[in-house]
């Protein structure tokens, strides 16, 4: 296919699409708006479903009634929508079938702002929902990674029975890129083992996450968790710039990342030997590779468009091998490279500490005056 | 090389679709190349702008704080990108719509009464099209040529018989700014 000049959130509506979405459900919330906007027009033309729902709520649980049958389904939203779904996620979870969803982040917490932000981290990989699970989140930086996430999304979803959520934020959804659209495919839904849909004289199937003997769902729990395992061996994504030689990493993701770029470019002009590292995966996270990451440099700087949240990850993989720093803007800021160049200077040239909060260091500094 | 441009001016004067015209001309030349709105609550009458970055490699930030070009179609954006301007920097003012003077020192500012000249031509909304025809005078990467190819190829063909007026716009602003950069005419 040719490089179009495409907006992530339409990108990411047509990429669905072209791999087979058979039924869309949502509500129109900004910085969003344009993925529903686009499969209310493309999704009847083409035969196939579009509901916009009553709220957040019920368009979940009509994703999660869909989803059953074994087609491709998806729903979309920004952080307060997202935080609607919540329960119809957890039950999703619970019952062990494959959705998308995609969250485009605004400022928050609460109504907050429609500008872009980051701070649904912790809700989107520590699941957000009620119970033990782990969902699958992707986390693009740029119009064609929007692209080839939600191609990929379904094909994690459907191999491993999960929820797979891509997480980008209110500038990626409003962002146009040259980018290539897979070509369109035909449906081919897959007959699982598992899908109710029509038994035609086979047995009957039953899906839900009522598992009243609570040894049953301690079996189902470790059944998920198995899942996961496999996830985290297998499906572990990142890109590194300029780390071979770097004495110091920066560590971003989605745009926090690709802005960091210019930052860490900027940095290496002026002598300065730095790199990033963008998780791509933030659920599986890329421990492993931190940690061996965190063996060879001097120190890392955690950027990120919330207060601190894919942070507490990176410390978790360097176990204490070298110091941790931090620098956020929260609230739908969007950093500049100008000021991740200056703390990629500071953290270059002070002493740093193994035993500073990295998060209560930034606060001291953010809010000295 | 990489190039960062802001238009802004009020919603209506076509800064989104200036943008859109640029980034389309850098897509086609094979180049990388990102444009990003400012999206708000407000709408028409609002104020408007959005960044268009054109480079060889991957881009990193959409957005610039200190752009070395930038168009200005009216006095708000004037008075907020001109002091943010990148010393050296170009800044393309619509001199139909702002009355004050500069007052940067370091940047080459580039006077274009593009209301009056789209109205000559005969269309108030080629406004937008006179400013990107004054920039690509200071854009080396891109040539009037590219313009007009990128609105060729992707201005839906119902709209195809307001090409010709769109050329004469890019041109005529184009020669302004030529003449005011004292550069020599080809």
């Amino acid at each position: 296919m040719p490089r179009e000049l495409l907006k992530g959130n339409e990108a990411i509506a047509e990429a669905a699409i072209r791999v087979g979405l058979e039924a869309y459900f949502g509500y129109p919330i900004t910085p969003q708006t344009e993925i529903l906007e686009h499969l209310s027009r493309r999704l009847p033309e083409l035969g196939r479903a579009f509901v916009q729902a009553e709220s957040e709520v019920a368009a979940i649980n009509m994703v999660y009634g869909a989803a059953c049958t074994g087609a491709r389904v998806m729903s979309s939203s920004s952080s307060p929508g997202v935080s609607l779904m919540m329960e119809g996620i957890s039950y999703i979870a619970g019952t062990e079938i494959p959705v998308v969803l995609v969250n485009i982040m605004r400022g928050g917490p609460g109504l907050g702002n429609i500008a872009p932000a980051q701070g649904d981290y912790f809700q989107a990989v520590y699941g957000g929902g009620h119970g033990d699970y782990k969902p699958i989140v992707l986390a693009p930086s740029t119009v064609q990674e929007a692209i080839d996430m939600t191609v990929m999304s379904f094909d994690l979803a459907e191999k491993y029975r999960t929820i797979c959520m891509i997480i980008a934020d209110g500038s990626i959804g409003q962002l146009m890129e040259p980018a290539e659209l897979p070509e369109m495919r035909p449906i081919q839904r897959q007959n699982w083992d598992w899908a109710v849909n029509g038994t035609g004289g086979r047995q009957r199937r039953i899906l839900s996450s009522i598992y009243i003997e609570p040894k049953d769902e301690e079996i189902a729990n470790l059944r998920m968790l198995k899942r996961w395992q496999e996830i985290q061996k297998n499906e572990i994504r990142f890109k590194e710039y300029y780390t071979d030689n770097a004495d110091f990493v920066v560590v971003g993701f989605g745009s926090a990342g690709r802005i960091a770029l210019s930052a860490v470019r900027a940095a290496r002009h002026q002598g300065i030997k730095v790199g990033l590292f963008r998780p791509i995966t933030v659920s599986p996270f890329p421990f492993a590779q931190l940690e061996e990451l965190s063996k060879r440099v001097q120190g890392l700087l955690v950027v990120e468009m919330n207060m601190g949240q894919m942070l507490q990850d990176v410390q978790l993989a360097v176990k204490g091998n070298t110091p941790v720093e931090f620098y956020g803007r929260p609230g739908g800021v969007v950093p500049f490279p100008d000021e991740i160049l200056h703390e990629i200077q500071r953290v270059a040239t002070s002493k740093l500490s193994l035993d500073a909060d990295p998060r209560m260091s930034w606060l001291d500094r953010a809010t000295a005056k | 090389m990489q190039k960062e441009i802001i238009i802004a001016g009020f919603g209506g004067q076509g800064v989104l679709f200036a943008g859109q015209v640029l980034a389309y001309a850098a897509l086609d030349n094979g180049k990388e190349v990102t444009w990003i709105p400012s999206y708000g609550p407000e709408m028409r009458g609002g104020t408007a702008n959005c960044t268009v970055v054109i480079a060889d490699e991957e881009i990193g930030s959409p957005l610039v704080q200190n752009p070395p070009l930038a168009i200005a179609l009216n006095l708000p954006s004037y008075d907020k990108y001109e002091p943010l301007m990148r010393p050296g920097g170009v800044l393309i003012v619509n001199s139909s719509m702002i009355d004050r003077t500069p007052k940067r020192g370091d940047i080459t500012e580039i006077l274009i009464p593009a209301n009056e000249i789209a109205e000559e031509i005969g269309d108030k909304k080629l406004t937008n099209m006179v400013v990107v025809g004054a920039l690509i005078a200071s854009l080396p990467e891109l040539t009037i040529a590219d313009m007009e190819q990128a609105l060729k190829n992707h201005l839906p063909v119902r709209h195809h018989h307001l090409l010709p007026k769109n050329y004469q716009a890019l041109q005529r602003g184009y020669d302004l700014a030529r003449e005011q950069l004292a550069v020599p005419q080809q």
